[in-house]
């Protein structure tokens, strides 16, 4: 199971633990797992320098099935348990794994605060829209109107959008795959692992048994040309399977707009360029919904600051120590007023 | 009032052994800074001594009403003494409100000092007062100093630069020159603190220090009643060594500090506010030259799954916080119980349940701490009993959770966390190391390999190569530690976890009986801050012939391996508690004893007199 001395170069087999996966044949998360370990050989990642934390839910299975470190811990909170995690040794690659349950509703709040602080840890979102491990309730994603044992007659509680809510929580990486898409997938995974914070990337992932289909509107073979945009910086926003679809400003207004090139007089030169250091475009772009728009995909936003949180912890503690060695234990015990009673 | 004037002076000093002052006024007179000015000196004078914060749980409630009162006890002697004292024998009232609330508690005869400056109508209204105690007879059992502190204050500052509002602010350095005048205490100290404190502002500073001084003028040529004497409380017969004031929340936060070097390992500390336990965090983001690592984290559980993850990658994980706080942390603990992670729970207990009393002590979390979660999930469990203790209760801790990979719940209460006593500060050289050794052996690696003695798991930590592995909340084969719903493994492991912490007995110190014989007709069993009281209760009656003993237990869980045997030895157990009935469960529980509860749950320590009545009463009938 254990890899114990790393050949010259590792497969993504290598990757894998000799734990038999036990999702549901045909989830979604099968194919989120194999293009991690595909990432990991990518990257070369040291097994014994990565960990994988996860909450709970289907999604949190995932270190088990990984060769590397794990930690599989308890619902919602697999953010802060990170947090001490890398704060303890910043030398370690920690990446952290939920289901839309596990980290917008029980863990909402480790959600807004580890993206806030701006941690360096990798936070994989799988987005399902539904709550898979305790058989198919409505998710704080799900749609309005989700029939589930728990909402018979339809959801009435609007869904949240995950990247929107990162972006508001002055997040600086957010990025959204679908679980298929395995040419994008790593792409996004190593752009997220060289972003020194907190990167956050929404993996849309079917759940075959209780939510199945639910993004085959822009998922399919037939449909996903037309139903995605790839978010790429510096590139103009054209997506559509006769690359003629584009998004630009509406003129005078903050809103964007679908439009064809070569029609009604639109060039190449009108659509929007991405800009991934741009937060109100990056909340446009993560915003779109089916039908009447693409679903962004790639890199929607990145702005690195100067230094991640536990980079500025230890800047602190390197300060605090230059300008007061430590020094003996006895003397901490004795610093301020003492007073001796001789024997 | 007699008026009789006599000269005062050093030379006219009446010796006396000990004496109980409660400094009272409003949350915004700065009691608390003046009662802590005074322990300062008083400590440097070599008395022994013991204090007894009380606040209000508003920072600031409308000023002068009695919600509003805060008040500072110290006792303080030339002998050995445990409590902050049961009644005052000088009490200081800076406005009627505190006069309303603190004057039933002051001894008959017993000095009270007030600011008849604050007794304005209005004032005298918001207390509650119908007629004006000053003038209907309401001090008559007393001795009264009636003083317009806020008068002098005022005539001592002025010209001095600073604003009507800042200058009445220093009535309470006022009073306390005239208590250090009173009681032969040196001012220095304090101004040395003044001039620090205010160093950026040398108006207030100059200020502060001219209203102490003039306090204590005021002291020294004031014509004062004759029974007003001056005092001398000599130096107390301690042992030798150097000493410091110290809180139970500055010894405990050493007292990690020091596990965690004895340990070996970087300390990491995640916690989020909670009154009486924020000062912990305080003071350890002050220790970051030492390494430490806190982290004031978004909620309590997040402290407490940042702790836990940081001693999944190899620190000590600290969490700390009160009973309700501790509440919400409950299932993370239950996850490093099963993870067999290490982990210190320190919890500052204060009145409950919910919100409770939250600037008032007590030790109802007992229960909560050995009971207190899901499922088959025994946790050692540790209390400290006085201020300076907390410091060798932190270094046992962490001891035991590096030991035998389990969290530890470490009890402290508000009365520990916020009161100071006079420490003889240990040589931390003479505490033994434990150094932790991590897990590096690939071959035959699995999580769940224990030692065979301890029980305990190895600590793999992340980034040791070959020993990748992954573990969790699921239940773990004993064999590999891969994922298991085998039920007789379930069976198994849960004997296991259970039998590695009850195994913690044959590695602590026995039960000692830390006053009185080892057999007899009655014993008192306590835990926790009402030590002094105890012991101090015990000695008397011991003093006075009666047959009584005292057990006080350190290790709440597991109990010491002789503690039944002890208890077996005694016709009667009685178990005082700040609470309605915990340890004396316990006891009746594991060792079937008729134990019986002495249960006071007022917010408010033991009274010594109260303990004394009680234990007379048992022995009589």
């Amino acid at each position: 199971m254990n890899v114990q001395s790393p050949p010259e170069k590792l497969k993504p087999a290598d990757y894998a633990s000799d734990q038999e996966v036990r999702w549901c044949p045909g989830c979604g998360d099968y194919a989120i797992v194999k293009g991690v370990q595909r990432t990991m050989a990518e990257m070369q990642a040291d097994p014994a320098k990565t960990v994988f934390i996860s909450g709970i839910g289907c999604a949190a299975r995932f270190p088990y099935y990984m060769a590397t470190y794990g930690f599989h811990t308890i619902h919602g909170r697999a953010p802060a348990i990170a947090t001490g995690v890398k704060l303890t040794n910043p030398e370690l690659d920690v990446w952290v794994i939920g289901g839309d349950g596990d980290m917008l509703s029980i863990g909402g709040n480790h959600t807004m605060h580890v993206v806030r602080r701006n941690i360096d840890l990798q936070v994989l979102l799988f987005n399902n829209e539904i709550y898979g491990l305790t058989k198919g309730q409505a998710s704080p994603t799900s749609k309005v109107g989700t029939r589930s044992p728990s909402t018979p007659m339809g959801s009435v509680d609007a869904p949240v959008s995950a990247c929107n809510f990162v972006l508001g929580c002055n997040g600086r990486f957010v990025a959204r795959v679908v679980d298929t898409d395995q040419k994008l997938m790593p792409d996004v995974l190593i752009r997220a692992k060289a972003h020194k914070g907190t990167s956050f990337v929404e993996i849309l992932q079917n759940c075959i048994v209780y939510n199945d289909g639910v993004y085959s509107g822009f998922t399919e073979k037939n449909n996903s040309a037309d139903g995605q945009v790839k978010c790429e910086h510096g590139k103009p926003l054209i997506f559509g399977k006769d690359g003629n679809k584009g998004l630009r400003m509406k003129p005078g207004k903050m809103e964007i707009e679908v439009v064809t090139i070569g029609e009604d007089g639109v060039t190449e030169g009108d659509i929007l360029v991405h800009d991934e250091t741009n937060r109100p475009l990056a909340q446009l772009l993560s915003a779109m919904q089916p039908p009447h728009f693409p679903v962004a995909m790639g890199v929607i936003f990145c702005d690195p600051a100067a230094t991640s949180y536990e980079e500025a912890v230890y800047e602190q503690i390197a300060k605090a120590t230059e300008a007061s060695p430590p020094g003996e234990l006895n003397a901490l015990l004795r610093r301020g007023r003492t007073w001796t009673v001789d024997g | 009032m007699a008026t009789k004037l006599k000269p005062t002076g050093d030379s006219g000093r009446k010796e006396i052994d000990s004496v109980v002052i409660r400094f009272a006024g409003d949350s915004g007179d700065g009691m608390q800074l003046t009662g802590t000015q005074f322990t300062q000196s008083t400590a440097l004078m070599g008395n022994d001594l013991a204090t007894f914060p009380d606040f209000p749980a508003e920072i600031r409630a409308p000023a002068g009403t009695t919600y509003g009162v805060s008040a500072f006890q110290i006792n303080f002697a030339s002998f050995d003494i445990m409590t902050p004292g049961d009644q005052p024998d000088v009490l200081v009232a800076m406005n009627p409100a505190a006069l309303k609330v603190h004057l039933r508690d002051l001894t008959l005869g017993g000095t009270v000092i007030v600011n008849v400056g604050a007794f304005s109508e209005r004032n005298l209204q918001k207390a509650g007062y119908a007629a004006n105690p000053l003038e209907d007879g309401t001090l008559e059992p007393y001795r009264a100093i009636l003083i317009d502190i806020s008068k002098l204050t005022l005539a001592a500052v002025e010209g001095m630069g600073v604003n009507q509002k800042e200058a009445l602010r220093a009535k309470n350095l006022w009073t306390l020159g005239l208590l250090c005048w009173m009681y032969d205490r040196d001012r220095q100290t304090t101004i040395d603190w003044l001039n620090t404190r205010f160093a950026k502002q040398p108006d207030i500073a100059a200020a502060n220090v001219a209203a102490l001084n003039a306090g204590h003028a005021y002291g020294e040529t004031a014509e004062l009643p004759s029974e007003i004497s001056t005092y001398i409380v000599p130096k107390a017969d301690v042992a030798p060594g150097t000493y410091r004031a110290v809180t139970g929340t500055e010894s405990a936060a050493w007292g990690l500090l020091v596990g965690a070097k004895k340990a070996g390992l970087k300390l990491f500390f995640g916690s989020y506010p909670i009154t009486p336990a924020s000062p912990l965090l305080h003071i350890l983001s002050n220790l970051r030259q030492y390494g430490v690592v806190t982290f004031q984290a978004e909620d309590e559980i997040s402290a407490v799954c940042s702790a836990l993850g940081a001693s999944y990658a190899g620190a000590i994980g600290i969490t700390s916080s009160s009973g309700p706080g501790i509440a919400l942390k409950t299932e993370a603990i239950g996850l490093a119980f099963i993870a067999e992670l290490p982990l210190v729970i320190v919890n500052s207990q204060r009145g409950g349940p919910s919100t409770g009393l939250p600037t008032k002590t007590e030790q109802s979390d007992l229960y909560q701490a050995v009971f207190g979660r899901n499922a088959d999930a025994p946790l050692p469990v540790v209390a400290s009993c006085t201020p300076g203790d907390c410091f060798d209760t932190a270094i046992e801790a962490v001891r035991l959770a590096v030991k035998y990979m389990t969290p530890v719940m470490f009890l402290t209460d508000g009365y520990l966390a916020n009161a100071a006593e006079p420490w003889l500060i240990p040589n931390v050289d003479d505490y033994a190391e434990f150094p932790v050794e991590f897990a590096t052996k690939v071959e035959g690696f699995h999580p769940y390999l224990r030692d065979e003695k301890t029980l305990a798991r190895g600590w793999a930590v992340p980034g040791t190569p070959g020993l990748e592995h992954r573990i969790g909340g699921i239940e773990k084969s004993y064999d590999t530690g891969n994922i298991s719903y085998e039920p007789d493994n379930h069976h198994k492991m849960t004997k296991v976890r259970a039998q590695k912490v009850l195994n913690i007995a044959d590695d602590i110190p026995l039960q000692t009986v830390s006053e009185g014989k080892d057999t007899g007709k009655l014993v008192v069993v306590g835990w926790g801050s009402t030590f002094g009281a105890i012991e101090q209760a015990v000695r008397r009656c011991r003093k006075a012939g009666l047959e009584v003993s005292h057990i006080h237990i350190r290790h709440i869980w597991p109990l010491p391996r002789n503690l039944g045997d002890l208890l077996a030895g005694f016709d009667k157990v009685l178990v005082p508690e700040m609470n309605n009935g915990q340890l004396v469960t316990l006891l009746r529980a594991q060792y079937l004893v008729p134990a019986e509860g002495l249960n006071q749950i007022s917010g408010l320590p033991f009274k010594v007199s109260d303990l004394e009545r009680e234990i007379r009463a048992r022995l009589e009938d």
